[in-house]
C-alpha cells in the first residue's frame, strides 16, 4: 500500500465523520494551546528575570555585612551581631588587584523638596564609582564627581520621576534640593531605567555617601558593590574580598558575597522548576485529548468492523490496516496540534497587547515539543484501536451488519 | 488448483462442539465452475471461507497451486488471499462512503499498484460489468444488482484465477439475479475457476459440477 493512498484512506475516513473529527481536533487543540501558553509565559517570565538581572553586570560581587550561611560550630562567644561594614572596609578592598570598580552603598528615605514641592523619596550615598556598577546612564548634568569617598558635599543625582515631580516647570541642573534640613545642589539627571529588579532609579536620589551618613547618622554601609575585571577574576577577587575583610575584622568571616551568577542561577532554576511544574499540569489536558483520541478512535473501529472486515478479505494486511487507523489518529492529532499552536499565538498575542511591557515569547522548542507530544499522544492513544482492528476475524466482522 | 485433504472445521460454542466441517476432501481443478449447495446450516459457507483463506480449518491440509496454505501467518494469507482469490458476498459489503470506482480500486491500493495503472484497470472493468457510467455513484445510489456488479468488478480487478461467491444472487430479484450469475459464468468462460453457493436448485443446476454438503460433509 503507498503512503498516499494509506492517508488518502485515513482522510476519506475521517470526513465521512466531521462533527467527531471537530471535536477531538477541539480537545487536542485546547491541551496543546494551554502547554503552548504556560510554557511561553514560564519562559518569558524566567528570561525576563535573568536578563533584569544580568543588567546587572555578569562580574558583580555584592557583599553584605553579616553571614548569613549557617557553618556550623560553636556560635561566636562574643556579640551575636556581625560588624558593620564601614567605609575603612569599602577602600580596603582596592587592594586587590581582581578589583575593577567599588561602589560603597548607604541607603534611606527621607523627604525631599524644593520650593514647596515635597516628597518622600530613597536616598543612595554611594561613589562615582556607582555609575559604573549599576551600568547608569545620564541624561544631563554629570555623575557625581570622582573625589574622595570620606568628604561630603552638597551635590545631588536625580532620577528621572524625582524630575518629573519636583522640577516639572523649570530645568533641574544647578537647583537646589532640600533632604531633611541640608541642601544640596542637582548636578546630575539619569536617564530614564525602566524598571530594574529591586531598585528604581526613576525615584532615586543619590548623594556622595559621605554625605548620606551624615544625613542619616551612621558610619555603616548597607553593602558594597564591586565589579571585578573579569568574569575569570571573579572568583580570586571573592577570595581577596574575604581574606581582606577577615583580617579587618579581626579574623571573624562576618560577611556576605552575592555574586550576580549564583542569583541569576537560582533564579534560573526556582523559574525553571515551576515552568515545568505549570507546563505538567497542563499536560494533563494533553492526556486527557490523548484518551479522547482513544475513545474516538475505538468507537470508529467498531462502527467501522463490517469495513474492516471486507478490507481483511480483500487482502489488507495487520500491518496495513494498523497504519490506516494510527494514521488517522495522527492527522487527528496533528489538526489538533495546529489548532492548539494558533490558539496558543492568538492568546499570547492578546497577552502581548494587554502587557506590552512583558514579553512573551514561545521558544521554538516548545513549539516542536508541543507538536511532538500531541503527535505522541495521539499515535499512543491510536495503538490500542488500531491493533483492534488489525485483530479482527474478518468472517465475524462481515457477518455483522 | 484448489485441493482440500480431510478438511474439518469445528466450533466450541459453549459445551457443545459444533462440526460445521466434517472431514471434506475435494480438488478443483483450474477453469472448472461448480455451485455449491445444501441445507441452511449445512457448512456451505464455511467452506467457501476455508478456501478463501478467512478462516483456518481445524484440521487437515488445504494445497493451493500445490502450496499448503493451512500453516501460513495472517499476513501471508493476506497476501495470497490479494492476488489469487476473488470474493463477492450475499450482503455485497461495499464501503458506503466510497465511490463505485473507488470500491473497486481498493484492491489494488492494498497491493501498492501505482495510480495511472490503477486508474485505467478500473474503467476497463467498469466496462466489463457495464457500469461506466455509474463510476462516481456511491452505494446509496446504485440498485441491488449494480450493487454486486460493482462488487464482483472489485472481485476480478486483481484478476485472481478462483472467484469465489457466496448466495451472490441471494438479495436480488429473479432478473438480476440471472445477470449476475451470467456475468459470473462469463468471467469462468475466460478462464477463471468459479464456485458459487446457491439456495436456488435452478441456478446450481447450471454448473458443469455441483457439490452436495449436508451436516458438514459431501453428500454423494
Ligand atoms: N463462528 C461460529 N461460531 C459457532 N458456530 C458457527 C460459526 N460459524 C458457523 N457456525 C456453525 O457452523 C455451521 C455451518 O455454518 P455455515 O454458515 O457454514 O452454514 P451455511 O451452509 O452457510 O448456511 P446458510 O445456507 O444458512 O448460509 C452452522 O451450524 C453454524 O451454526
Ligand atoms: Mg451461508
Amino acid at each position: 500500500m503507498l503512503f498516499k493512498d494509506t492517508l488518502i484512506q485515513a482522510i476519506g475516513a475521517i470526513s465521512a465523520q466531521r462533527l467527531r473529527a471537530a471535536l477531538i481536533i477541539l480537545a487536542m487543540g485546547i491541551g496543546v494551546a494551554s502547554v503552548t501558553v504556560l510554557t511561553a509565559l514560564g519562559e518569558s517570565a524566567r528570561s525576563y528575570i535573568v536578563n533584569e538581572f544580568e543588567a546587572l553586570g555578569t562580574h558583580l560581587v555584592i557583599v553584605l555585612p553579616g553571614r548569613t550561611e549557617t557553618t556550623g560550630g560553636q556560635p561566636p562567644l562574643f556579640g551575636e551581631t556581625p560588624r558593620d561594614l564601614t567605609l575603612e572596609d569599602a577602600e580596603a578592598l582596592s587592594r586587590s588587584h581582581h578589583i575593577a570598580a567599588i561602589a560603597p552603598l548607604t541607603i534611606g528615605s527621607a523627604p525631599v523638596s524644593t520650593q514647596g514641592l515635597e516628597r518622600e523619596t530613597n536616598i543612595f550615598g554611594s561613589t562615582y564609582a556607582l555609575r559604573r556598577v549599576r551600568h547608569l546612564t545620564i541624561a544631563q548634568g554629570s555623575f557625581l564627581p570622582k573625589m574622595d569617598a570620606n568628604k561630603a558635599m552638597p551635590v545631588c543625582v536625580i532620577g528621572q520621576t524625582v524630575r518629573e515631580q519636583l522640577f516639572a516647570e523649570q530645568p533641574a541642573l544647578g537647583q537646589w534640593l532640600r533632604i531633611n534640613d541640608r541642601r544640596f545642589r542637582v548636578i546630575g539627571v539619569l536617564a530614564s531605567e525602566g524598571q530594574s529588579i529591586g531598585v528604581d532609579f526613576d525615584e532615586m536620589v543619590i548623594i556622595p555617601v559621605a554625605s548620606a551618613q551624615a544625613l542619616f547618622d551612621t558610619r555603616s554601609l548597607f553593602r558594597i558593590l564591586v565589579e571585578t575585571k573579569s568574569k575569570q577574576s571573579m572568583y580570586q577577587a571573592i577570595d581577596e574580598i574575604n581574606s581582606i575583610i577577615k583580617a579587618r575584622h579581626e579574623g571573624e568571616d562576618d560577611i556576605t558575597l552575592i555574586t550576580q551568577d549564583s542569583v541569576v542561577n537560582t533564579f534560573d532554576k526556582i523559574l525553571a522548576v515551576l515552568t515545568l511544574a505549570v507546563v505538567s499540569i497542563a499536560g494533563i489536558s494533553l492526556v486527557v485529548a490523548g484518551v479522547l483520541v482513544m475513545n474516538v478512535m475505538l468507537v470508529s473501529v467498531t462502527q467501522r468492523t463490517a469495513e474492516v472486515g471486507l478490507l481483511k478479505a480483500l487482502g489488507a494486511t495487520q500491518r496495513q490496516l494498523q497504519g490506516l487507523f494510527l494514521t488517522e489518529a495522527a492527522i487527528l492529532s496533528l489538526a489538533g496540534a495546529v489548532l492548539g499552536l494558533l490558539l496558543g499565538q492568538a492568546t499570547l498575542a492578546t497577552l502581548e497587547a494587554a502587557y506590552p511591557n512583558f514579553p512573551v515569547q514561545l521558544p521554538a522548542w516548545a513549539l516542536l515539543a508541543a507538536l511532538g507530544v500531541s503527535l505522541f499522544t495521539g499515535l499512543v492513544f491510536g495503538v490500542l484501536p488500531a491493533r483492534k482492528a488489525a485483530k479482527l476475524n474478518p468472517i465475524a466482522a462481515l457477518a455483522k451488519k | 488448483m484448489i485441493q482440500l485433504k480431510n478438511i474439518h472445521r469445528t466450533f466450541q460454542v459453549g459445551e457443545q462442539t459444533v462440526r460445521a466441517l466434517n472431514d471434506i476432501s475435494l480438488t478443483i481443478n483450474k477453469g472448472e465452475y461448480v455451485s455449491v449447495m445444501g441445507p441452511s446450516g449445512s457448512g456451505k459457507s464455511t467452506l467457501l471461507n476455508v478456501i478463501a483463506l478467512l478462516d483456518k480449518p481445524s484440521s487437515g491440509r488445504y494445497l493451493l497451486n500445490n502450496q499448503d496454505v493451512t500453516q501460513r501467518s495472517d499476513d501471508e494469507l493476506a497476501k495470497i488471499r490479494r492476488e489469487n482469490i476473488g470474493f463477492v458476498f450475499q450482503f455485497f459489503h461495499l464501503i458506503p462512503r466510497l465511490s463505485a470506482a473507488e470500491n473497486i480500486e481498493m484492491p489494488m491500493i492494498l497491493a501498492g499498484i501505482a495510480v495511472k495503472e490503477r486508474k485505467l484497470r478500473v474503467v476497463q472493468t467498469l466496462a466489463s460489468v457495464n457500469l461506466q457510467d455509474r463510476a462516481q455513484h456511491r452505494p446509496d445510489q446504485l440498485s441491488g444488482g449494480q450493487l454486486q456488479r460493482v462488487a464482483i468488478a472489485r472481485a476480478m480487478i486483481m484478476r485472481p484465477e478462483i472467484l469465489l461467491a457466496d448466495e451472490p444472487t441471494g438479495n436480488l430479484d429473479s432478473k438480476s439475479g440471472t445477470e449476475i450469475i451470467e456475468l459470473l459464468e462469463n468471467l469462468n468462460r475466460q478462464g477463471v475457476t468459479l464456485m458459487i453457493i446457491t439456495h436456488d436448485q435452478a441456478l446450481g443446476d447450471r454448473a458443469p459440477r455441483q457439490i452436495r454438503i449436508v451436516d458438514g460433509q459431501i453428500a454423494q
